[in-house]
């Protein structure tokens, strides 16, 4: 479990970027910080591995308060995905997933070994482990970054905008891959991101955040498109407009559903209300 | 005869070959010289070009000393500390030294800290939030990635150097420039041209090398960039990646 507890964050150029921020995130669920730039989503995110230190307020992981752990013995118990993957151009994709690993004492030989059995549980071929991030795409490098995230078996997972930068197909591929991942891993993973559709898919708990890290809604992706907290919330989702604003048609006396555009969105099957 | 036969005349004579004042020595004295001066220069520059590119610190002041160094009359430097702080004819070899690690550090503390920012923020952010100590950033990141251009600086330092160390038999030292200072109060300009061409030579032979030491020094990884274009959307299959690999 991960509470922030009355977080603010004041960057030395004077902006607020967090202000008093209370969450708690629960373990080995996903939880998504979700808001545009400026909400101070990634502030959030980066304070959890002490990248960023709080100006006042305190976390605190299973009850131990972060800012008396170490940083660096705290960030290499904690597995971060940033959003260009973040890969040291210099060194294999191989060597890139034992990085934590070696550095932590593990041997060479074995640190291969694991680094070659997370390129499967990321879905890459084992082919690429001695080529360099230059010579992969894309979603590749994603994939290499989320092994890398994993290596060193964390109980929490950090991922900034993982999958930012890559097009929507393989952003698609790589979310229902975090899917499969996170089913069988149950990680306590914080994901960020600008993309409410990805929050809605990916977390269990949705935390909608305003500018400075004030929170509009938190609850799960149900909860908050039943019942969008205020105007801004129910813009953010888009529940007023476009493929989520859905009606129900009677049509040769079956109902169909119509989204906001006009589109026809399918059927409604049986078990639906009158 | 025109000057350069009669000057590659004098070079290829043997009795130029052996002695105090033969080529060999002078050339050993002049690569002396040169050593000396970049091994000092790199401890002093490069370990403060690694901080001042690491940390961002002090980098204003730094240019701003670099600049003022590279405006020093070096004969004039030389003249002055020989003089001023009594070494002397004796001790000439340290007014030396110091003229030229003052005129090799410059290039040599570019290098290292435009080496160093070069390395992209995102890697190190990473490399930062993976856990890695600020020795180990530097060590098995920065270094790495900055080593060309790093090497880049020691490229210039030397070139510097060596052209400038005949400034050492202006004080009683030996050197290749012994055959210039000695040579033009008697007008021989057959050896003071033979003393040009060999610093030139000499130059041109160090630059080679050390072009070569650079280029071997760009990491295979940053080499797999400048030599084949990313390959796109390879998908992961065992037969696209090794007909991939066959292209690199």
């Amino acid at each position: 479990m991960i509470r922030f507890d009355a977080v603010s964050k004041r960057f030395p150029d004077g902006t607020l970027a967090v202000e008093n921020f209370s969450l708690t995130i629960p373990s080995r669920t996903t939880t998504v910080l979700v808001g545009s730039s400026g909400s101070g989503k990634t502030t959030l995110l980066r304070m959890i591995n002490r990248m960023v230190d709080p100006t006042s307020g305190s976390i605190r992981i299973d009850d131990d308060d972060i800012s008396t752990l170490e940083p660096v013995k705290l960030r290499r118990s904690i597995g971060y995905v940033m959003q260009n993957s973040g890969l040291l151009p210099h060194r294999t994709v191989a060597d890139n997933i034992a990085t934590v690993p070696l550095l932590s004492g593990v041997k060479r030989a074995q640190a291969r070994a694991e680094a070659l059995t997370l390129m499967d549980t990321v879905g890459l071929d084992r082919s690429l482990a001695d080529r360099y991030p230059s010579q992969l795409s894309g979603g590749q490098q994603q994939r290499v970054g989320v092994a890398r995230g994993l290596a060193i078996d964390p109980n929490i997972l950090l991922m900034d905008e993982p999958f930012g930068a890559v097009d929507p197909l393989v952003r698609s591929e790589l979310q229902q891959e975090l899917l499969r991942i996170q089913k069988d891993l149950a990680k306590t993973i914080v994901f960020v991101t600008h993309d409410i559709d990805e929050a809605f898919l990916l977390g269990d708990q949705v935390v909608l955040l305003r500018t400075g890290g004030q929170i509009a809604q938190v609850g799960t992706p149900a909860e908050i498109l039943a019942n969008p907290a205020d105007d801004f919330v129910d813009t953010f989702i888009g529940a007023d407009r476009g493929r989520r604003a859905l009606r129900i048609e009677e049509v040769s006396g079956r109902q169909v559903v119509i989204d906001g555009t006009g589109r026809l969105a399918g059927i409604l099957k049986d078990g639906a209300p009158t | 005869m025109n000057a350069f036969a009669e000057a590659f005349a004098w070079i290829g004579d043997p009795s130029h070959w052996s002695g105090p004042d033969g080529i060999p020595t002078r050339l050993a004295e002049h690569l002396a010289y040169t050593g000396l001066t970049v091994v000092i220069a790199i401890l002093i520059a490069v370990t403060l070009g690694l901080y001042i590119g690491h940390t961002g610190r002090f980098r204003g002041a730094s240019i701003g000393a670099t600049s003022a160094l590279r405006a020093l009359p070096t004969l004039g430097l030389l003249t002055y500390l020989a003089i001023a702080f009594g070494f002397g004819i004796r001790l000439a070899l340290i007014p030396t030294i110091i003229v030229l690690v003052v005129l090799a550090i410059p290039p040599l503390l570019a290098g290292a800290y435009s080496g160093i920012e070069s390395v992209d923020p995102r890697t190190v952010d990473a490399a930062r939030s993976m856990g890695m100590t600020e020795w180990q950033i530097l060590w098995k990141v920065e270094i790495p990635l900055a080593l060309p251009l790093i090497i880049g600086g020691v490229r210039s330092a030397v070139l510097q150097v060596v052209a400038t160390a005949t400034v050492a038999a202006y004080i009683s030292l030996g050197g290749l420039g012994r055959y210039i200072i000695d040579a033009l109060p008697v007008r021989d300009y057959t050896k003071v041209l033979v003393g040009a061409l060999l610093v030139t030579l000499l130059a041109l032979v160090l630059e080679g090398i050390l072009i070569s030491i650079q280029r071997l020094t760009v990491p295979a990884g940053v080499r797999a960039i400048r030599t084949s274009p990313p390959l796109r959307r390879v998908r992961a299959t065992g037969q696209n990646a090794s007909a991939a690999s066959r292209a690199t």
